[in-house]
């Protein structure tokens, strides 16, 4: 039984740790090295969000199922400032700060699933999925 | 937790500067690297530079464009730089997030890193002494 696990997200060093776990628990549900590494990866892309535009927050990555299928979620949230344009950051190469605006994009692009809520003054939730072929 | 800052050691071979990440960098060691190579390419007039990833499993945005930077950096120095053993799905994760590196040379290993800098250089030199 694979448990779930949240990671406070708060320094370039904890994009490293959620990335690595995000990875392990990958490769225990039976992932390959590729998507092993684009979990990872857009683990990295979101973390990294977090550091930059909201100083604190928390990832959550678990096991999940949507019917027959098997795979992997990952929750990334904050209590920023929020998304005023989410169709805007979505877009490639558009970023308002040291990023190079393919964080949110790029995520979208390495995983199956990309939902994002985000509110003005609230914050930030992100749920990516990537399911088992 | 140790916020100390990761060091990657830069080695010279003949007239060329290798460096191998074998550790997962965070994104302050990493400018660190950045700024580390430089200073040696500075100090020892290196003609050529490799970075080897071999041991790298994840090379997000951050990262991939700092090696991009590196390699402009150098490449206004006089310095051309190589990246050599990029595993597979960290090529398939780089295109994927959109990061193409255009203008990084690559190959598959050290020693193909070694031979494709000695050819760039003996070019740059048969071109009258490369790039200034």
């Amino acid at each position: 039984m694979i448990q779930e696990r949240t990671l406070l997200i708060r320094s370039d060093l904890d994009i490293v740790s959620a990335r690595v776990e995000g990875r392990d628990m990958a490769k225990a549900l039976g992932f390959g090295t590729i998507d092993q590494a684009r979990i990872a990866t857009a683990i990295s892309e979101l973390a990294r969000n977090v550091v930059l535009y909201a100083g604190e927050g928390t990832v959550t990555i678990r096991p999940t199922e949507r019917g027959a299928r098997k795979g992997i979620e990952v929750v990334c949230e904050d209590h920023g400032p929020g998304i005023e344009n989410v169709g805007l950051v979505m877009q490639d190469g558009y970023s308002t700060s040291r990023g190079l605006g393919m964080g949110l994009p790029g995520a979208k692009r390495l995983m199956d699933d990309f939902e994002i809520d985000s509110r003005i003054g609230i914050g930030t939730k992100i749920v990516v999925r990537k399911w088992l072929r | 937790m140790s916020t100390e800052l990761i060091r990657i050691p830069i080695l010279q071979i003949e007239n060329f500067l290798v460096a191998s990440i074998q550790v997962a960098l965070h994104d302050r060691s990493a400018v660190q690297f950045r700024d580390d190579l430089l200073q040696r390419i500075f100090d020892t007039k290196a003609r050529g530079l490799i970075i080897d990833l071999t041991a790298v499993d994840i090379v997000d945005s951050f990262i991939g464009r700092l090696i991009g930077d590196v390699a402009e950096m150098a490449a206004l120095m006089g310095t051309r730089v190589v990246v050599s053993g990029l595993q597979p799905a960290v090529a398939i994760t780089l295109t994927e997030l959109g990061l193409e590196l255009p203008g990084i040379i690559t190959a598959l290993n050290l020693e193909k890193g070694i031979a494709t800098l000695r050819n760039q250089v003996k070019q740059d030199e048969d071109l009258g002494g490369g790039p200034q």
